[in-house]
């Protein structure tokens, strides 16, 4: 049983290290879904809020760590 | 072609240096046991990961091609985004010298002082649980290569390279280990996953894209201005948090 929780453990930590980081591009995921469906017009609108987005999240989330 | 060759290389080398990464991080765990307790427990464990991975790629492998193309890459852009980002934040905060560097050194040095200390409660049973470590490492650490070799390899056909970039980091690797007998402590381990987290979050946010219903301009060769792009902001990310290191201040 330990052997299963040490696995799922290890496996989530591939992808959520620092829970704030992951929740944030889950945001921007979300909100750049949101416009795609609400414009499907400008798709590159929903593109720019998704590569800026997460450009965005990550120096976010480094100037915090770094001022911690 | 040329549209097929913008993806191809990157794949290629973003699967091939994750890989050397994840590798190097098996090795070492691997090498730990077998100093400890001999090759015979590090080997079969090590055997066993690798029988059960390809076990979970044959078993899994055929499901990928019943899943809708929009959602494979919606859900794919998505974990490569985590993941690649993941990375990426951990290369940036050890080279501004917020976190300290990964040292295989270390990770040897830790793994088998953690085996000497099972070996004085665990006399009997010391050879499974040497040989229980060989196989997470090679589990765990295999585990993240399959995760981005179908990552980056499935929805385009880029299977091929990017199973052959990791399979090549992979045998590069293990050979590097039976020739040396020691960790592969000289790897610029932090560089190769800073680099590999700007292509796996370039990946994920050219899936992620395509999966919302996305057409980027440009098609395939986004690809390598989102690349440049998370280089850049990387690299300036890097000097905004930049600590003077121990030894400066010495």
């Amino acid at each position: 049983m330990n052997a299963l929780i040490t696995v799922f453990r290890e496996l989530t930590g591939l992808f959520v290290d620092d829970g704030s980081l992951a929740l944030a591009i889950l945001a921007v995921i979300i909100i750049a879904a949101l416009i795609a469906a609400a414009m499907p017009d400008v798709q590159l609108a929903a593109g720019a809020v998704l590569l800026f987005g997460c450009l965005g999240v990550l120096v976010a989330n480094v100037l915090r760590a770094a001022q911690r | 072609m040329t549209v097929v060759l913008t993806q191809f290389w990157p794949a290629m080398a973003a699967a091939f240096l994750a890989s050397l990464v994840e590798a190097v991080e098996a090795l070492t765990i691997v090498l730990a046991v077998a100093t400890v307790r001999g090759w015979r427990p590090a080997g079969l464990g090590a055997l066993a990961g690798l029988a059960l991975l390809v076990l979970i790629v044959v078993a899994l492998g055929p499901l990928l091609d019943r899943i809708p193309l929009h959602l494979l890459q919606l859900v794919i852009g998505i974990l490569l985004l985590l993941f690649g980002m993941r990375w990426l934040r951990k290369a940036i905060l050890r080279a501004a010298n917020i976190i300290p560097l990964h040292d295989e050194t270390v990770a040897f040095k830790m793994g088998t002082e953690e085996l000497h200390k099972q070996a004085r409660r665990h006399e009997a049973r010391l050879d499974w649980l040497a040989a229980l470590a060989s196989f997470k490492a090679v589990l765990l650490e295999g585990l993240e290569v399959v995760f981005i070799v179908i990552a980056i390899g499935t929805g385009r056909g880029l299977l091929v390279p990017a199973g052959a970039g990791a399979l090549a980091a992979c045998l590069l690797v293990a050979g590097a280990g039976l020739v040396l007998h020691r960790p592969l402590a000289r790897v610029p381990e932090n560089t190769l996953k800073f680099t590999v987290g700007v292509m796996l979050s370039a990946f994920g946010v050219f899936w992620t894209g395509e999966g919302l219903g996305i057409t980027w301009p440009g098609a395939d060769s986004a690809i390598l201005a989102f690349a440049a792009l998370f280089l850049a902001v990387g690299l300036m990310a890097i000097v905004l948090a930049r600590r003077p290191s121990a030894e400066m201040l010495r």
